[in-house]
């Protein structure tokens, strides 16, 4: 590996300043003053046909400056998902409809002058509803007499498995080997069921766009997006608005995870602002976030594991229903990854195999969250190999080790399970997996704290999980990058890649100083506009470092050789003579600095503008892995626990920028932690969501999270840009799994659904008590 | 109705109506560093000086803050810019949505006097929620803050 100035080293953000100073960057800060405010109507309804809808009064009421019902849309279907095209998920959405199939779904639309007129008028809008029956037990959704899609102008756009009438929007399954056999055949099975629940993103800016038309006579929108580029072509495919009379603008986002990968509030804003001429802005409420936009797919999982005496796993058996609410939106993806990026961790298998359903529920959609699938599918098979691991007698960490990928190692699952497609055969060419759990088992004092200490009614215990993900959506998503070169021998760096806050535009920026030897600063970034940079997919799918670092580290080799080439002939020297070190260039006794070079090509000598383009597509997804080991302390007399400190130990590649990797980590370790510990989505009877605020849905914060520790492996991804794989979403899959097992640890119960509450450990304490 | 108060120094009068809240007006003035991520002052990413100290501006009534003093981040940017060149070094800025907010508490914290431990920094710190950092980095940064002035 050769040694590097400014990738693997550690430097701020190039944006913190300016954030923390609080200037305007956001959407919201960059609506037009004089916007029409943007409200929507929602269901108040989990299941219901619209007989009529009443404008009139509503309309009537000065300011309001127009009302769309399903009445005023053609009906398009689409998905909102914000993939690439086609889909792997089911057209089963319109702009409105005359159904509602949620309680918060998409009503009418107001726009007028101010956000009381526009309540006013909401509230004078007239629905007749026709009240059904609705599905909110999914594990009752399959075949149920209630279809909650009955329409039949909906459709998938290559085989999923969609079957609407039977509440199916996907289904998938595979199978290497004989399981069945190979299971009947192992000296020894464990069998469990593990459910998940909605967990909701919680980025802490809401959803929020605003549009308008442009002197050029376009249609423009701010949106706080992870997918620009998708969301002006699924505009343009749904409202009938030329391609290119869209102009999408990322600005800075305040945080996705996935939530804003699919468009929310995009297609009315944009459909107000087309028809009105006017600017018009939507932010939405923390309840309408809550409520009405995406959430973790639910799931039940249920696992077979089976081993030899000695501890080898022989096969693998694990059948999934997810729960995608009122949409299909990630329905299969998410579902397949719950397979893919979890079972290859297992590879020395005889058989496995992973099949299930999706369903529609009359639920809050569910669709992309950090984990995307992994986070379920890792608590489910790590509480599993904790369980096979007491069967055996054998220890949890030696189970692991005996059975676990390592490099230059394969698994069968990767050709055969791709996102909504195949996959792509590949090899662990950089696995470190092995060296993170023992790292780990060091970092925590493992041996002298597994399983428990015991300290009158508290008891300290230890608990763990592998875990692995996958860096981009191979033959698929592509990135591109542009780089430009300025008088005075600076840089633009103009990428579709979309900052949501991980801080892409500063590691890209790093890449690129790196390539063309020179520092940062001197890298100005642009990032994520459809009409100024090339077309990126988006942030998603762990792809920015890796997809997207490829492509800004092959455009700025271009640049380099269209300015060494330049060089060569001001100094009238062959190229491959000619020396570069980011300041000067050299050719035998000649010297020309890189400042003279631009400023006589932008104006004294044959000018012209430099600029390269490049683009790449993943042929493969190496997967980040890691480790997790989390210590806690717990009161047997109320189940309520500590977490003291939560140990990961990864391997992404070499990181790009250390501290911001680290953030990633440690991000997504707490977001793990909150899956796993505190957060839950909590409805009635009927269906309303009841944790719809910040007060009653619980996340992290700086009371339950203590102490992290994060390491990362020292490891080098040959295909990666400077020996990079991805990071984004590896640090949150294993600590529902971690926990559950050190909760096993301390007090002997398993605890198989999420999350894992005091009440749920008490009575699972209580119920062994009086088995005994 | 009219509100006079003293904006990061200056004096200003400010129209409003009797039931808005002080994110709004704020807002309304082009101070959008003062941002919204609930409305149910549970986050902290509204989070301004009224009197030095620090409120929740999204069920902050307009109408109280009458004669009183106000400060956005755009009122202490030397704390600011520090405060971000220590989040720089520990990798603390994500997305950066709440960190407006989040440098005013820490500068009301300093105005206290006393350097805390990171166990009454995290005390200190517990309304401001944080969905992308994991929390550990800020602290530190927070007391490295404290630390250096001290």
């Amino acid at each position: 590996m050769k040694k590097t100035r400014q990738v693997n080293h550690e430097m701020p953000s190039i944006d913190g300043k300016g954030i923390m100073m609080g200037r305007p960057a956001y959407t919201d800060d960059l609506a037009q003053e004089g916007s029409l405010i943007v409200k929507v109507l929602r269901s108040p309804h989990a299941f219901a046909r619209i007989r009529r809808i009443d404008t009139e009064k509503a309309a009537a009421v000065p300011g309001v400056e127009i009302i769309l019902t399903h009445n005023d849309f053609k009906r398009n279907a689409h998905t909102r998902a914000g993939q690439g095209y086609p889909e792997p998920s089911p057209h089963d959405k319109f702009p409105l409809d005359h159904y509602v199939r949620y309680i918060g779904d998409e009503v009418a639309v107001v726009a007028a002058t101010d956000e009381e007129t526009a309540l006013k008028a909401l509230a004078l809008i007239e629905t007749d509803y026709e009240v059904l029956e609705p599905v909110l037990d999914f594990e009752k959704a399959l075949d149920n007499q209630t279809i909650i899609h009955p329409e039949e102008d909906i459709h998938e756009m290559f085989p999923i498995g969609f079957n609407p009438k039977k509440n199916r929007a996907a289904a998938y399954g595979m199978e290497v080997g004989d399981i069945d056999k190979t299971l009947s055949e192992s000296d020894v099975v464990v069998e469990s069921s593990f459910r998940t629940q909605s967990q909701a993103h919680v980025m802490l800016e809401p959803h929020t766009v605003n549009a308008r038309i442009d002197y050029h006579d376009r249609l423009v929108l701010y949106s706080a997006t992870q997918t620009p580029f998708h969301v002006r072509r699924i505009l343009s495919q749904t409202l009938e608005i030329p391609l290119s009379k869209i102009r999408v603008i990322k600005p800075r986002v305040g945080g996705g995870f996935g939530g804003k990968q699919a468009l929310h509030g995009e297609m009315l804003v944009a459909a107000i602002t087309y028809r009105t001429g006017k600017p018009a802005k939507l932010t939405y409420t923390r309840k309408e976030v809550f409520e009405a936009t995406y959430t973790r797919h639910r799931m039940r999982l249920d696992m077979k594991i089976g081993a030899t005496k000695d501890g080898r796993i022989t096969g693998i058996d694990c059948y999934g229903l997810s729960d995608t609410g009122a949409y299909g939106e990630h329905a299969l993806t998410v579902f397949m990854v719950t397979g893919s990026k979890v079972l290859p961790l297992y590879n020395k298998v005889d058989a496995v195999r992973f099949k299930g359903d999706v369903v529609y529920t009359n639920r809050t959609p569910a669709g992309a969250f950090r984990g995307y699938g992994a986070i379920q599918g890792n608590f489910a098979l790590e509480s599993a190999i904790d369980m096979l691991a007491e069967k055996l007698s054998m220890d949890p960490i030696e189970l692991r080790q005996k059975n676990m990928i390592l490099e230059n190692e394969t698994s069968p699952i990767f050709e055969i399970m791709g996102e909504g497609t195949a996959g792509t055969a590949m090899n662990m060419e950089s696995c470190k997996l092995d060296y993170c759990v023992k790292r780990g088992l060091e970092l925590t004092d493992w041996k002298n704290k597994y399983p428990r200490r015991t300290d009158a009614n508290k008891i300290r215990s230890v608990g763990m999980a592998i875990a692995m993900q996958g860096s981009g959506i191979p033959y698929i998503d592509m990135g591109a990058a542009t780089i430009k070169l300025n008088d005075d021998g600076f840089y633009n760096l103009m990428i579709g890649a979309t900052d949501i806050g991980q801080g892409s535009d500063t590691i890209l920026a790093q890449i690129a100083a790196e390539q063309l030897m020179t520092t940062v600063d001197k890298i100005a970034v642009y990032s994520s506009d459809t009409d100024l940079t090339p077309f990126d997919a988006g942030a998603y799918a762990s792809s920015t470092t890796y997809v997207s670092g490829n492509a800004v580290l092959k455009a700025a080799k271009n640049l380099k050789n269209m300015m060494m080439n330049e060089a060569a002939r001001v100094m009238h020297a062959d190229p491959n003579d000619i020396g570069f070190d980011g300041t000067t260039f050299t050719a035998k006794e000649t010297r020309l600095s890189l400042i003279d070079l631009s400023n006589q090509l932008y104006y004294n000598d044959q000018q012209k503008q430099l600029t390269a383009t490049d683009s790449y597509v993943g042929h493969k997804s190496p997967p980040p892995f890691m480790a997790g080991f989390i210590e806690i302390e717990l009161d047997k007399e109320t189940g309520e626990f500590e977490i003291l400190d939560y140990t990961s130990v990864v391997d992404c590649g070499v990181t790009i920028n250390p501290k911001l990797a680290q953030g990633q980590i440690e991000g997504g370790v707490v977001q793990g932690i909150g899956m796993a510990a505190y957060e839950d989505e909590l409805r009635t009877k009927t269906g309303r969501l009841i944790t719809n605020s910040m007060m009653s849905y619980k996340i992290p914060s700086t009371k339950e999270i203590r102490k992290l520790t994060t390491e990362f492996a020292e490891s080098y991804e040959q295909s990666g840009p400077y020996g990079a794989k991805s990071v984004g979403e590896i640090g949150i899959d294993t600590p529902p799994a971690a926990l559950a097992n050190a909760v096993y640890n301390a007090v002997g119960v398993r605890i198989d659904t999420l999350p894992i509450t005091p009440e749920k450990i008490l009575n699972a304490i209580k119920e062994k008590e009086n088995r005994q | 109705m009219n509100i006079r108060v003293r904006l990061n120094g200056l004096e200003r009068t400010f129209t409003i109506k009797p039931d808005e809240f002080l994110i709004d007006t704020l807002r309304n003035h082009h101070l959008v560093s003062v941002r919204r991520g609930c409305d149910t002052s549970s986050c902290g990413v509204c989070t301004i000086l009224v009197d030095d100290k620090p409120v929740p501006s999204c069920t902050y009534l307009s109408a109280r803050a009458d004669k009183r003093h106000i400060t956005t981040v755009e009122g202490i940017p030397n704390t600011a810019a520090r405060l971000a060149g220590l989040f720089g070094n520990e990798g603390a800025d994500q997305c950066g949505f709440c960190n407006p907010g989040l440098a005013l508490s820490v500068h009301a914290l300093e105005k206290l006097g006393a350097t805390p431990d990171a166990a009454t920094i995290r005390h200190y710190l517990v309304g401001h929620l944080c969905r992308c950092s994991g929390y550990v980095s800020q602290i530190k940064a927070v007391k490295a803050y404290l630390e250096e002035k001290s």
